[in-house]
């Protein structure tokens, strides 16, 4: 009924795209702060 | 006299159970206003494909194809997934930023909470779903019709019509699922956790580039998502620019609108009785649930995790709204807020979690295409 190596196929998948989800949302904070920072830099508001 | 009613003759049980389900979709629509833009042209249409040898989709008669106008616009906007796409720009048109990039950590509680995506991969595998089924099932936790309707049609799930009603469905339902499950995995001191809210502007320089370096940098990393971000930012700019306001404004309007209409009704394609009927819809409708409470199950959680460290605590309601329904998620948060304590308010928060919610839900689409072989 239940079909545990298909199952175990997906853990893999949920690490690495979990993963992979933090660490583009890591670069894309990153990229907010870098824009923030260089835009107040320039005086601009 | 015999052609008169020898169609009649023609109905089939499963295509009246179609009319009915139409029916409770129209329903939904018009009587509760649930997610009508959507449901309307999907029940109405539903009923169309339905009707015994209707001229609304393809029907062989004597070995001649005589093609139907829901199959045509099925093939020509959704087969290569261009209706998605273009109401992307609409949608992009209508986002403001401007929450998130005050407070860009933010964004980590939108990508925690895409954990119901691949939580839900890994329970329709269980179930017996082929992979890319059971992908395209997933999706629907992205909360996100465009990115659903995008990646099941990938996939050419055989299951696009239940995936896409369980998707705008539940969409429709967030102010019912969410709550409940908040409260049973949050205490009420938790919930009563107060936030100050410090308004910082954000440059109009940064609202330019931010769409243009988010479209590079998940294009990059997830290439396969290219078309999903980059529309999605492509709307944005036009309206973040300030010299585009009629392209702006025609697409969160006259486009959004339009592709939306053609959607709808063209989804129905997916929605004749011999693709809808059967014991696997059902367990799409439950795989949907399941996608939307590990959602809001994985964006408290870490945002109860992040507690650990804190110092000056988060309200791990927040975290909840880091799923793509905008800005209905938003809005459950802060009024749970409010119920806990009238002069907590969370909106601000959880707006800015929420829109970071609709970029993390685009990226985990496209990791999902670039994970799982079509």
């Amino acid at each position: 009924m239940f079909h545990v190596t298909e199952f175990l196929q997906t853990l893999p998948v949920m690490g690495k795209g979990m993963l992979g989800i933090f660490c583009v949302a890591g670069a894309i904070i990153l990229t907010m702060y870098a824009l923030n920072f260089f835009t107040k830099d320039n005086g601009e508001q | 006299m015999e052609a008169l009613y020898a169609n009649i003759l023609e109905i089939q049980w499963q295509q009246v159970v179609m009319w009915l389900i139409g029916g409770v979709l129209i329903f939904l629509a018009i009587k509760k206003q649930m997610e009508p833009t959507l449901l309307l042209p999907m029940g109405f249409g539903a009923i169309l494909v339905n009707l015994p040898w209707s001229g609304a989709v393809t029907q062989v008669y004597d070995g001649v194809a005589e093609p139907g106008v829901v199959d045509l616009l099925f093939d020509m906007g959704i087969a290569n997934e261009l209706f998605p796409l273009l109401l992307f720009v609409g949608i992009g048109a209508m986002i403001d930023f401007g929450p998130l990039l005050s407070n860009p950590k933010l964004m980590l509680f939108g990508a925690a909470a895409q954990f119901g995506i691949f939580f839900t991969l890994s329970m329709a595998a269980l179930l017996g779903f082929e992979m890319k089924d059971a992908a395209s099932i997933a999706i629907i936790g992205a909360a996100d019709g465009p990115t659903s309707i995008f990646v099941a049609n990938y996939f050419q799930s055989n299951y696009l019509g239940a995936i896409i009603v369980a998707a705008y469905s539940y969409m429709a339902l967030v102010p019912i699922v969410q709550p409940p499950v908040i409260k049973l995995i949050t205490t009420q001191k938790e919930r009563r956790i107060r936030m100050p809210y410090e308004q910082k502007n954000v440059s109009k320089r940064t609202r330019i580039l931010f769409p243009i370096l988010i479209t590079v940098i998940t294009g990059l990393v997830s290439p396969r998502s290219v078309a999903l971000v980059g529309f999605l930012m492509f709307g944005n700019l036009i309206r973040e620019c300030g010299v585009l306001d009629n392209l702006s404004d025609t697409a969160q309007k006259v486009l959004a609108n339009l592709v939306t209409l053609f959607l709808g009704i063209t989804i129905a394609a997916r929605m004749q009785a011999s693709a809808f009927l059967n014991p696997q819809t059902l367990l799409i409708l439950a795989l949907g649930l399941v996608a939307f409470v590990f959602d809001t199950v994985g964006g408290v959680f870490f945002a109860k995790f992040l507690n650990l460290f804190l110092k000056q605590k988060i309200n791990p309601m927040i975290g909840a709204a880091g799923i793509s329904a905008f800005p209905m998620s938003a809005r459950v948060v802060h009024k749970l807020g409010l119920e806990e304590d009238n002069q907590n308010f969370l909106l601000m928060h959880s707006i800015g979690v929420n829109v970071s919610g609709q970029i993390a839900s685009v990226i985990a689409g496209g990791l999902i295409l670039n994970l799982i072989a079509r």
